[in-house]
């Protein structure tokens, strides 16, 4: 039997590790993206296109990630597409981040007075200029504290890739638990990771939003 | 597509899909229950910073928002047995569930406490009431009345993250459609449907939930 020493098992969950902080860069990237592009059908004029963006914020803020995983997994082979575990899981990832983004971002922009969309619109900007000079500037000052803090929930998201096979930091410490019969100190270290991921990004947030706060006040 | 839709396995196994379906109310209704009650005494022992307790509240939140529930199960299933604790997929379930809504339910509680005037607690810290009167008759009502939408949130979300349990063999809804899938290999129609439910079941859950926060926190005299 080999023998695992402690640093074997920390050099290979920091290699999971590794894969963690990865896909919830990419994910956020690409969710932030296709969320911004979801916000704008969620408030825009046509009614058609803002019931269908509710339509799908509410799928994917009703259903569980591993469930929204597996329809993927099984769905696109179904059409004859053969899909790995990361293509699945940055895929998922993404349409759920960009789901919850997109909300967090229309409760932002809604929080904005109406009057500026008058404002900019009596200056004859068209809606796109109102949104690109009036809207989005304020919108994103106010939208940076509850962003970051979702970043955390999009880390501890893609723990649940772990199931459809994505190697990640859990899914390295299930298999490192099950060699060395040590699952007490494994998956300790394995909560260890995601806390050094997910603490200073939660201690950014509160920050964030304390500054904010006090901008406001003053 | 040459591939032929077939619901037949469903219907056939209606009943493992609706005994899911009830354990994952049962799960999440404990769960939330437990977690509402640790969650008010961690908010008040935060809010009015009391010594220990508060710190000790601190680390708990801390630690337990920063890791993802399936680590959290992984490590109450699996790890705890070195320390003789040995329980069943169902009891860490729950228990996993408690501890996280726990967590979470404590800063939102907290929320609802800190934006309780000042001045009811010296209005009632003037008609003689002791702190945990003037908690009991003048804070938690309103305080709980102000946050009841951020909690049932919080709860709709930590009932769909319980489908993870089904990793750990704990019956719910994701384990009955798990056990279909290998018996049929419907996997894409199971799937679906499950998660049709889960999406029924939060709606539901939420609406039953705004009732209870109507007919009990808001309109009743105490």
């Amino acid at each position: 039997m080999i023998q695992f020493t402690l640093w074997d098992i920390v050099s290979h969950l920091l290699i999971g590790m590794g894969w963690t902080v990865g896909l919830s860069f990419a994910a956020f990237i690409l969710g932030s993206t296709a969320g911004m592009v979801m916000l704008f059908a969620r408030i825009s004029p046509n009614p058609l296109l803002r019931q269908l963006a509710k339509i799908y914020i509410e799928f994917f803020q009703g259903t569980p990630l591993l469930m929204q995983l597996f329809l993927l997994f099984f769905g696109l082979a179904l059409m004859g597409i053969d899909i790995s575990a990361l293509a699945t899981a940055l895929i998922g990832l993404t349409l759920f981040t960009s789901a919850y983004l997109a909300e967090i971002w229309r409760g932002c922009v809604e929080s904005l007075p109406f009057g500026q969309w008058e404002a900019s619109a009596s200056l004859a900007m068209n809606r796109w200029q109102q949104m690109r000079y009036v809207i989005i500037p304020q919108a994103v000052r106010i939208s940076l504290p509850p962003t970051v803090g979702f970043s955390v929930q999009v880390v501890k998201g893609t723990a649940v890739t772990s199931i459809i096979g994505f190697m990640e930091i859990t899914k390295t410490g299930t298999m490192i638990a099950n060699a060395t019969f040590k699952p007490m100190l494994v998956y300790g270290l394995v909560a260890i990771g995601y806390f050094l991921i997910c603490f200073p990004l939660s201690a950014f947030a509160r920050r964030v939003e304390r500054r904010s706060y006090a901008t406001y006040m003053r | 597509m040459a591939y032929q839709f077939s619901f037949e396995a469903i219907a056939s196994n209606w009943e493992l899909l609706a005994r899911g379906v009830a354990l994952t109310v049962v799960l999440t209704a404990i769960g939330s229950f437990v977690g509402i009650i640790i969650g008010t005494v961690g908010a008040v022992s935060r809010a009015w910073t009391l010594p220990l307790l508060s710190q000790v509240f601190t680390v708990y939140i801390e630690c337990v928002r920063n890791t993802p529930f399936l680590v959290q199960l992984y490590f109450i299933f699996f790890g705890l047995p070195a320390l003789g604790v040995k329980l069943n997929g169902w009891e860490a379930s729950v228990l996993t569930m408690v501890i996280n809504l726990g967590a979470y339910s404590t800063e939102i509680i907290r929320a609802g406490v800190m934006s309780i005037p000042k001045g009811l607690l010296e209005a009632a810290e003037s008609l003689a009431m002791n702190r945990w009167q003037a908690l009991r008759y003048v804070v938690l009502r309103p305080a709980l009345k102000n946050v009841w939408p951020a909690l049932c949130s919080q709860i709709v979300i930590v009932m769909l993250g319980s489908s993870v349990c089904s990793q750990i063999a704990a019956q719910e809804l994701t384990y009955a459609a798990n056990l279909i899938q290998t018996q049929t290999f419907r996997a894409f129609e199971i799937y679906l449907t499950s998660t049709l439910l889960y999406l029924m079941l939060a709606v539901l859950v939420r609406k039953c939930l705004n009732q209870i926060g109507m007919r009990f926190i808001e309109r009743r005299k105490a």
